[in-house]
């Protein structure tokens, strides 16, 4: 929709002004869009009075993308170019993802290890960031809707157990989606905030939400406006679908044969997420699966569902205890414990929630709602100003390889963010000049026990003997806990700075490529814009390589020289074209034929610089800049 | 313009934080002895100012100012807030270190014997029960010590306070271990 035309005075929003924000809860089953007006957050529907959107993406043969209940049409003719619960791959790279690979209901595209993990549907290769960012611009296209004017800036919730690189996952997405995220919340603190302000709610509450692909327990102190999160503790990959898959197994375990396909699995599921919604309400029913062509009937009851659910319903009660450990209260210093999240319905659920913590849990808010309720409230808060103050922590600790494959913990996990520490560490070599920085995340301690987040090499250490250098190494959480890290080299006053983005993040040509991508599929003008510039930028690179090719083709081999010709002549035929895509590919191909080509003409550069400078040249120069 | 006046007398925009003390930072006094309630409302009422949600819509260098205070605001509680940290930035502050930058070991054999001997114990007892009571042991020995310790910075004894700063630092450590331990996942029933 590009306007909307409304009768004088019934603009449904006359005085919202720009500087509007919505709440977003992005999850792994149903997403939603809210927003808050004087305190007052309502969820937005579209005109059929639906508030959620499953978190489903169907890539039609026709090139089309459906999103949400239209996609959830094609999940019966089409499985396997339907996408769901793609929370679950946020952030995760391709080695994560080969431990999935058996319960994973989607083909996945090959990929080198410490690369974010790709899906392939049909004739695409995706992106978690891609379908994700799919899900938010519909999620802004509701919003605008339902409030009549453009949506460009969001508070968007996270798990409080999302890493970093899921964080950035996600935000990566939005942006992707054309929206501007002013604050990632945590998902049981935005809830918390719905509870305290809706409830006037006071003292110390666990928030317990597992929904369809997380779970998250957080103990908040709620006192005079002030939301302090006292820790936090989870699962990131905990929830609702794993219900689903363990009575999927159980059905399928019922009816043998050979191992079951793609689409099969998927329609088991389907099956086993309907019987596990009716158990919420009735003792017993009898569900449908299909295996080689064969369907069959299958009986499930309460009794059956609470054996097969038990395990992961006792993880996350394990999963408090450890948390209220953390936070060094017990049981009875809590005033109450709040059920967030779809999955709160089930009622083993409530039961063992119910008994860990002694006491009735509180639902009143829908569970299903809450999350993007307090997030709407955020949003407000963040753009009118507010009284109520968030204070979060961070849910796993942060720190960094040292010798023997050992964690050093900088930041440790519940820290209030944002945080920023620095530590010292030395090198074990005499002469050693550079060093290598291994940041992770998680509580184990050895290095391989925990989620990498990145690596980079702090390189122009002067020699010196060994233990005699100082490199400062500061890790920086901001209010969105997402991590920054630098390195400097300290002895000679030298400095070196390398910002970090997580290992499985998108690389920032990739976030670009995708960016004009997106903004192509939304207006044909801007694709003739995209194209100029492609075209320009394919010209650029010609012109480019022309010039390195003059001063050092003798750096080449003739077959490297000819595997670069080819690559030239497929890039001047694409800018002759009409074929966006066409071109950036002919201009990557170009990039990757010259990348040795490139590094070797640096290596050259930077030899040739340095032979013919002394010390003298180096002062003359100095004394020369200073006049 | 002080600590507490971080923003722009004539624009209103809030200015990069100064380095002063984590006591200053707080409009605490600085002593060894601390209201703690006191702390926390002070605490809460700059990160009300400062906090980046404050400054969600604002241009990036107030956002990254904001970062600054909130970040400088936070460090600043967490160390006051604890009597082993607190004791320790306060004998830095006074150029008295419990434990100089040069120095890798404790010289004090009292001392090494006792933390050996609650180690051991510790070792020794996989069992919760026995467990739980050297932890009760080593809370009652830290308050003893952070008495020990107000009472050392009012007699202006530095030397006093700093080894029972040690001290404390030990049991800490030890306490840290032994909620680590307990924090271990049990089996489901």
């Amino acid at each position: 929709m590009l306007l909307q035309i409304h009768e004088p005075g019934q603009t449904p929003m006359p005085h919202a002004g720009d500087n509007l924000a919505v709440g977003i809860d992005l999850g792994t089953t149903n997403s939603l869009v809210a927003i808050s007006r004087d305190g007052k957050p309502e969820v937005l529907r579209d005109p059929r009075g639906r508030s959620l959107i499953p978190s489903i993406i169907a890539y039609k043969t026709d090139g089309a993308v459906a999103v949400g209940d239209d996609a959830r049409l094609v999940l019966l003719d089409e499985p396997e170019r339907v996408i769901s619960s793609i929370k679950r791959l946020m952030g995760r790279g391709t080695d994560d993802v080969k431990r999935l690979a058996g319960s994973l209901p989607h083909e996945l595209a090959p990929g080198r290890s410490g690369e974010m993990v790709k899906l392939v549907i049909g004739d695409r290769v995706v992106s978690p960031v891609e379908v994700s960012a799919e899900i938010l611009r519909e999620l802004r296209h509701r919003g605008e809707g339902a409030l009549g004017q453009s949506v460009t800036r969001a508070v968007v919730t996270v798990p409080a157990y999302f890493d970093d690189a899921a964080r950035t996952a996600t935000k990566d997405a939005a942006r992707l989606a054309g929206l501007e995220v002013l604050r990632l919340v945590n998902e049981p603190t935005a809830a918390a905030l719905a509870y305290g302000l809706d409830k006037g709610a006071e003292g110390t509450f666990a928030v317990y939400d597992l929904g369809g692909g997380t779970f998250d327990v957080s103990i908040l102190r709620l006192e005079k406006g002030v939301f302090q999160v006292l820790a936090t503790g989870g699962d990131a990959a905990l929830g609702g679908d794993d219900f689903d898959h363990a009575i999927a197994e159980h059905f399928l375990a019922q009816s043998p044969g050979a191992a079951p396909s793609a689409a099969e699995v998927k329609r088991a599921l389907f099956s086993a997420r309907l019987a596990k919604e009716c158990l919420s309400t009735q003792d017993s029913g009898e569900w449908w699966i299909e295996r080689d062509g064969r369907r069959s009937a299958h009986p499930l009851d309460r009794a059956t569902l609470d054996r097969l659910l038990g395990p992961l319903v006792e993880r996350t009660i394990a999963i408090c205890g450890e948390v209220l450990h953390d936070a060094r209260l017990a049981v009875e210093d809590l005033a109450g414990v709040v059920l967030v999240g779809g999955s709160t319905r089930v009622p083993l659920v409530q039961r063992r929630v119910a008994e860990f913590f002694a006491r009735p849990p509180l639902s009143d808010i829908d569970p299903d709602e809450v999350v993007a309720l307090g997030a709407a409230l955020q949003a407000e808060a963040l753009t009118r100003g507010s009284d109520t103050l968030l204070l979060d922590v961070t849910p796993l600790s942060l720190g960094i390889e040292t010798l023997g494959g050992l964690v050093e913990k900088i930041i440790p996990r519940n820290t209030a963010i944002p945080v920023a520490k620095a530590q010292e560490f030395t090198t074990y070599q005499d002469g050693q000049d550079a060093m290598v920085v291994h940041v992770v995340q998680g509580e184990r301690e050895m290095v391989d026990q925990n989620r990498s987040l990145a690596r980079f090499t702090l390189a122009g250490i002067p020699p010196m003997t060994a233990g005699a250098a100082r490199v400062r190494v500061e890790f920086a959480v901001d209010a969105d806990g997402l991590l920054t890290v630098s390195a400097r080299e300290q002895t000679t006053g030298r400095e070196q700075r390398v910002e970090v983005r997580p290992t499985y993040g998108l690389p920032p040509e990739d976030m670009e490529r995708m960016l004009r991508e997106s903004m192509k599929h939304a207006r044909d003008d801007l694709a003739r814009r995209l194209l100029t510039e492609a075209r320009v930028e394919g010209e650029r690179a010609l012109l480019a390589l022309e010039g390195a090719l003059r001063k050092d083709s003798q750096l080449l081999s003739a077959p490297e020289r000819s595997t670069i010709e080819t690559a030239v002549a497929r890039l001047r035929r694409s800018v002759q074209g009409e074929d966006r895509d066409d071109i950036m590919q002919a201009i990557t191909a170009l990039d990757g034929a010259c990348q040795d080509f490139a590094q070797r003409r640096m290596d050259h550069g930077v030899a040739s610089a340095l032979k013919g400078l002394t010390i003298d040249r180096v002062e003359r120069d100095m004394a020369g800049g200073r006049g | 313009m002080d600590a507490r006046a971080p923003f722009c007398h004539a624009c209103g925009t809030i200015q990069p934080p100064r380095a002063v003390d984590h006591f200053v930072r707080l409009g605490v006094k600085r002593q060894f002895d601390v209201d703690l309630r006191e702390l926390e409302r002070q605490y809460f009422g700059f990160q009300r100012r400062f906090h980046p949600d404050r400054f969600a819509t604002k241009s990036a260098e107030e956002r990254a100012f904001s970062l600054q205070h909130s970040t400088a605001t936070n460090e600043a509680f967490e160390t006051i807030r604890s009597p082993r940290r607190r004791a320790e930035y306060l004998l830095t502050l006074l150029g008295q270190p419990a434990l100089p930058a040069d120095a890798h070991t404790v010289g004090d054999p009292a001392l090494l014997a006792e933390v050996l001997q609650l180690r051991e114990a510790l070792d020794e007892s996989a069992e919760p029960r026995a467990m739980q009571r050297i932890a009760q042991d080593a809370l009652a020995r830290a308050e003893d010590c952070t008495r020990s310790i107000a009472a050392a910075f009012a007699a202006g004894n530095l030397a006093e306070a700093g080894k029972q700063t040690l001290w404390l630092a030990y049991l800490d450590k030890l306490a840290d271990e032994i909620r680590a331990r307990g924090r271990r996942p049990k089996p489901g029933p």
